[in-house]
């Protein structure tokens, strides 16, 4: 079956919400289809904690957040994208205030800012700690204002149609009846976030496989970055649930074994009483999950059935504050952990938290194939660089999602219809879906879940916090083998019902080309930078990786790596300095 | 501690099955697995066929409600510990079209949603460039608890009212309303009150605050009905007495 629509967006987060209200907005005689694997409010934008970026204080400027920002990324950030960003990053969250999101307050009645790690001032708007909950539930609820923006709930987009280098449309399969369809588009754009899935230990959620960053890869559009993947210092052991930045911004110290607070040994500054910004526990989170590495070498960490691990400390906070600026975190930490914040100590360990690396777009979301767009977390502008800071991911989603929006609107409007040749291929998609859906024959013996473990560990093994010319050669190898046997892997249910165990196998199939990507990109980045340190190359090397790393496929399968310079404007490349 | 525990979970694929039916499943039992864990246990380990929805496992996204030993719960905020010894049965959410297993049909809710107006009316539209709209902390708590639902729909299972009559718009989706009427931002309560005074909406609701009891995330869809039941009144009252017939 065929349906046609003027853009389709693939994805119901926050960045894909914001794009489909740009369109409705900028273009209401366009078409919008927004298709989401699960409801658009369970994306995973809903977990986000601590806030959103956006310079408002009368002490702060716009300047001192492009600083913060491109320091932060090790200089690896498109500083054109940068300044952009930030200067709209303002408007689009008061926007969203205009919309009814219901930002914390100051007494007066003006919206509040919380210091962030990497930041010099106070700048991060929040909504108590479920700043991503409201976020998108204000987004979603705002969306259902438009008559001209469709939604496609709990369908699964498989794949890409691309004709010529210019886009088709999609191919996706409804969950509830397993009815696979052909939905053309003249303009595409990817909104499918993150994909922490790829490591065994997460804060991301389960539906966070990198599946637009395997559909763009598939069709012709190169990944960018993507050795850099964000480690957050403080998950919860097990769960790997997160405990937001902002515990240790509202004051929050980190302690080992022997209660001290040890980032003071890593030149990130010297312990205070009360929080100082850009410094200690508010330093980036590279560098955090770097000296956790070293401590749990040092033998100073607190071993746990989960691994080792360190001390979250927020008592001297007391119950009144963490109460009111921080409510999650005691509600996660009582809930999940069994442990009260306001009288314990809180067990925490660096876990995967963010994808710096992604699509590769211009400032506008477009990728080099013609008409497909690429906003949010599934994006690769950049602005993130070799390390996102804190805060600056919520704002990317509606700078970034609105901007892609109007610019496939834009290119919408003028563009034709689908071509035979591309029908076609989206009728080969068909042919390959109903396969997998009847029952493949002969059915294969590998467990879908296995192949999931196996490659996590790989990833963990390979590309963790610290890595090797060898570790990550072992890790190509392994990944090269498990592309092999995943068309060994076995599907035993074959309902057209809500087939879930098709989706985990769609899902590994998209998880394993991107773990390749990383892989790769980190094997041939053969310098230190950010979030990818190399002990064999533990200096930066601006000669050779002032660069951006561009993975293709190419036509046999195989992941290959070129590089495209960083554009520089007004800051000249330096040192992070942090503390002092 | 014993160190298993058996799950009995309601099975239903409508191609084969006439009818919902149960199976055992042994999963490990381990102090901080909640039921999601031993859903996922199955899933992976012993049969990889079994359906149900789940995302964040954090207690936000709302994909995880299902019915723990009969009542309404987020499977992944549920340990399995403070159900042992068990078996412990894990059935679809009542109240709600079984489309698969443990995975019902929300679109009923998915539906009413917009009638509520769910969003900021405005009789004026503020420019972006005029920046934020004040609203100060008192006013932000006069709605901020309703703003918490994560549409997880545990109260529509728990609610009577809705198990005899699906037309009643249902308690979070009037909660999600009293949340933009008390938005001190918000210029659309005449515009909701259509839809609320209807008698599938506060109406419909005999009292019996099963959804609070059920609501994970304290946002008090009860008191939400209750309150506007009084505003309902007054506005009844009022356009009785107004010559203009009303809002
Ligand atoms: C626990 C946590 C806390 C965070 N806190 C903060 C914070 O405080 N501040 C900050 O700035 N950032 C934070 N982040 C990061 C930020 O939340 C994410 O980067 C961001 O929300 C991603 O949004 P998105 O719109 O790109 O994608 P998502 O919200 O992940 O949405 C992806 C969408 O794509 C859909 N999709 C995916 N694949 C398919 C497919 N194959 N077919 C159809 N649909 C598909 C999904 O259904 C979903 O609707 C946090 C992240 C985590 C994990
Ligand atoms: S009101 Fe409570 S129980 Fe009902 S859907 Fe919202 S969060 Fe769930
Ligand atoms: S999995 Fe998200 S609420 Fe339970």
């Amino acid at each position: 079956m065929t349906t046609a629509h003027d853009v389709v967006l693939v994805g119901g987060g926050g960045a894909g919400l914001r794009a489909a209200i740009a369109i409705a907005e900028a273009r209401p005689e366009l078409d919008v289809a927004v298709v989401s694997k699960v409801y658009p409010m369970r994306s995973h934008t809903v977990s986000a904690e601590g806030g959103a970026a956006g310079v408002i204080g009368a002490d702060d400027s716009l300047d001192e957040h492009i600083y913060d920002t491109i320091s932060g990324s090790d200089w690896l950030a498109d500083q054109d994208a940068v300044e952009m960003f930030v200067e709209e990053a303002p408007r689009e969250l008061i926007r969203l205030e205009h919309w009814g999101c219901p930002w914390s307050r100051e007494p007066d009645g003006r919206v509040a800012v919380r210091p962030f790690g990497g930041m010099k001032k106070q700048r991060t708007w929040f909504a108590a700690d479920k700043t991503g909950f409201h976020m998108l539930h204000t987004l979603f609820q705002t969306s259902l204002k438009y008559g001209t923006i469709h939604r496609y709930d709990e369908w699964f987009v498989t794949k890409l149609v691309v004709d010529d280098g210019v886009i088709q449309g999609v191919v996706a399969i409804e969950l509830s009846t397993g009815r696979i369809e052909t939905m053309t588009a003249k303009a595409v754009i990817l909104a499918t976030g993150g994909c922490g899935r790829v490591f065994p230990f997460t804060t991301n959620a389960a539906i966070k496989t990198g599946d637009g960053m395997s559909l763009a890869y598939r069709a012709g559009a190169p990944l960018k970055d993507m050795e850099f993947v964000q480690y957050h210092p403080t998950g919860l052991p097990f769960t790997g649930i997160l405990i937001t930045e902002a515990a240790r911004a509202e004051g929050g110290w980190l302690l080992n074994k022997d209660g001290y607070r040890y980032l003071q040994d890593y030149d990130l500054g010297k312990p205070e009483p009360t929080p100082v910004l850009r410094s200690m526990e508010l330093g980036p989170r590279d560098r955090l999950s770097q000296a956790f590495v070293h401590e749990v070498e040092e033998g100073r960490a607190i071993d746990t059935p989960y691994g080792p691990a360190v001390h979250l400390d927020l008592r001297h906070l007391g119950a009144k504050v963490i109460d009111a600026k921080i409510p999650f975190v005691r509600e996660l930490c009582l809930k999940y952990q069994n442990v009260d914040p306001a009288a314990e100590l809180v067990q925490v360990r660096p876990v995967v938290h963010y994808m710096m690396g992604g699509v590769h777009t211009d400032i506008h979301g477009a990728t080099p194939v013609k008409g497909l767009y690429a906003a949010g977390e599934v994006a690769c502008v950049s602005i993130n660089g070799a390390n996102r800071l804190g805060s600056n991911s919520l704002p990317e989603l509606l700078v970034f999602g609105a901007r892609a929006g109007r610019a496939a609107a834009e290119y919408a409007a003028g563009a034709s219809g689908p071509t035979r040749a591309g029908l076609r291929q989206a009728d080969d998609e068909h042919r390959r879906i109903w396969r997998e859906l009847r029952g493949r024959e002969p059915n294969g013996n590998e467990r879908i879940a296995d192949l999931r473990e196996q490659m996590q560990h790989t990833m963990e093994g390979g590309a963790g916090i610290y890595r090797t010319g060898d570790s990550l050669t072992k890790a190509v190898d392994t990944l090269h083998e498990f592309q092999g046997r995943r068309d060994q892997a076995r599907i035993e249910d074959h309902s057209h019902t809500f087939n879930t165990e098709l989706l985990t196998f769609l899902e590994l199939s998209a998880m394993l080309d991107v773990a390749e990507t990383i892989v790769y990109s980190a094997l041939r980045r053969e310098e230190s930078r950010g979030a990818h340190q190399r002990t064999d190359y533990s200096a930066r090397d601006n000669d050779r990786f002032l660069a951006h790393s561009l993975a293709h496929r190419a036509s046999d399968g195989s992941c290959q790596i070129r590089y495209l310079p960083v554009t520089i404007t007004r800051w000249p490349v330096g040192e992070r300095v942090y503390g002092r | 501690m014993a160190d298993s525990i058996t799950l009995r979970v309601t099975r239903y694929q409508p191609e084969v099955d006439d009818e919902p039916r149960a199976q055992d499943f042994d999963v490990p039992l381990r102090e901080n697995w909640v039921v999601l864990d031993g859903l996922n246990y199955i899933k992976d380990r012993l049969d990889g066929t079994l359906s149900y929805r789940w995302s964040c496992r954090m207690g936000i996204c709302g994909s995880c409600g299902m019915m723990v030993d009969g009542e309404p719960a987020l499977t992944c905020a549920t340990f399995l510990v403070d159900h042992a010894p068990g078996p412990i049965r894990v059935e679809p959410l009542a109240n709600f079209p079984v489309v698969r297993d443990l995975v019902v049909d929300i679109g009923d809710f998915l539906e009413k949603l917009p009638r509520v107006s769910p969003w900021i009316v405005r009789d004026d539209d503020i420019p972006v460039d005029e920046g934020e709209s004040l609203q100060t902390p008192e006013e932000l708590a006069d709605y901020k608890q309703y703003s918490m639902c994560i549409n997880c729909m545990l109260c529509y299972s728990a609610c009577p009212v809705y198990g005899l009559d699906p037309d009643f718009i249902g308690p979070a989706a009037i909660a999600l309303a009293q949340r933009y009427n008390l938005d001190s931002r918000d210029d659309g309560a005449a515009k909701r009150l259509d839809v609320l005074i209807h008698p599938d909406g506060v109406w419909g609701c005999t009292f019996v605050g099963e959804c609070t009891t059920a609501c994970p995330k304290d946002v008090d869809p009860a008191g939400a009905i209750q309150r506007y039941k009084l505003t309902a009144a007054m506005e009844t009252i009022k356009s009785y007495v107004s010559p203009g017939g009303g809002p």
